[in-house]
């Protein structure tokens, strides 16, 4: 279970920081604590991975980045883990995922996502993908996104 | 108790607008990390060799115009007890924006997009426990008609979500 105190603050900062001098005392006086009671929870969140990252996230397309593509592979299971490492080493690769494979129509486990700015972009990055972890003789398949409907993280909140 | 849900209104992602080398810098920056120490805008301030009060006003404008969704903690959603899925359905195009907005009404979806395949479209639900991601996805497919093709997670590789500015 997560301390309630960790959860009220979870809710308190999850739409965002305080852009003020000292963000971290105005979120202590909101929860009627110390500042450095909240400089202490919130590294002990984030060492224990419950916050995976602070910082700014970005609106990917508002950054040019057009094109995101999910590239998927039908790799042997035997081989799936050593492909997934070596392929999450190179830069433009965003995500890598290994997922259940769904009968005749979906015969992919190895799943991998580009953010490009560009589609010629992302295909010459394919090919690159492709001649670097030497995956030319698995089925593969690329699925550009052609529209986005929504896009959103989480929000929590407490029962009362 | 903890819950979880999303937003359920729609948001179209739009187009990018203008940043000068220093917003590009702070994006970039800001991806790795925020201190979590009395100060710690002047600590990436200082960082940029820029002043408190410039890094403060920036943010609030690369906020407000929407190139940056957010400010703030990024939350591990399997460490918060919640459960993701990423799932997928084979759409008919004449009826293609239905299903979409069917499909966007679940609070329960994260994120949805069309794709290039029979699979046509791509979703992410997210609960706030294991146990509600298949009761979700029976209603999903009671409400469409349509089989959803549930593909969670087995194994993570690599997530390093970070984009040059």
């Amino acid at each position: 279970m997560i301390d309630p105190i960790d959860l009220q603050l979870i809710v308190a900062i999850q739409e965002g920081l305080p852009i003020v001098a000292r963000p971290y005392k105005i979120i202590a006086g909101q929860l009627d604590l110390e500042e450095q009671e909240i400089i202490e929870r919130l590294s002990r969140l984030k060492q224990q991975g419950l916050i995976k990252r602070l910082g700014v996230i970005v609106k990917h397309r508002r950054l040019g980045y057009q094109s995101n593509a999910m590239v998927v592979f039908d790799m042997p299971d035997k081989l799936v883990k050593q492909k997934g490492e070596q392929i999450s080493q190179l830069a433009f690769i965003n995500l890598c995922y290994l997922r259940p494979r769904r009968g005749e129509l979906w015969p992919y486990n190895l799943f991998c996502m580009i953010h490009g700015k560009s589609r010629e972009l992302v295909l010459q990055q394919l090919t690159q993908l492709i001649d670097s972890c030497a995956l030319n003789d698995y089925p593969y398949d690329i699925l550009f996104s052609t529209r986005c409907f929504k896009q959103r993280g989480a929000i929590y909140s407490i029962d009362k | 108790m903890l819950n979880t849900f999303t937003v359920s209104k729609d948001r179209t992602c739009k187009n990018n607008l203008h940043m000068d080398k220093i917003d590009r810098t702070i994006i970039n920056t800001l991806q790795e990390g925020f201190p979590i120490c009395s100060s710690p805008y002047k600590k990436v301030a200082e960082g940029l060799r820029i002043s408190e009060q410039e890094l403060l006003d920036r943010l609030k404008v690369l906020l407000e115009s929407g190139i940056l969704s957010r400010f703030g903690p990024m939350y591990h959603a399997e460490h918060m007890g919640g459960a993701l899925t990423l799932a997928a359905v084979k759409a008919p195009e004449q009826n293609y924006d239905n299903i979409a907005d069917m499909i966007n009404s679940f609070p329960e979806v994260a994120h949805n997009y069309a794709r290039e395949h029979a699979l046509n479209m791509w979703f992410v639900l997210a609960t706030e426990t294991p146990e509600q991601i298949q009761p979700i996805i029976q209603t999903i497919e009671n409400k469409t008609g349509l089989k959803v093709y549930n593909m969670p997670k087995i194994q993570e590789y690599f997530v390093g979500l970070k984009l040059e500015a």
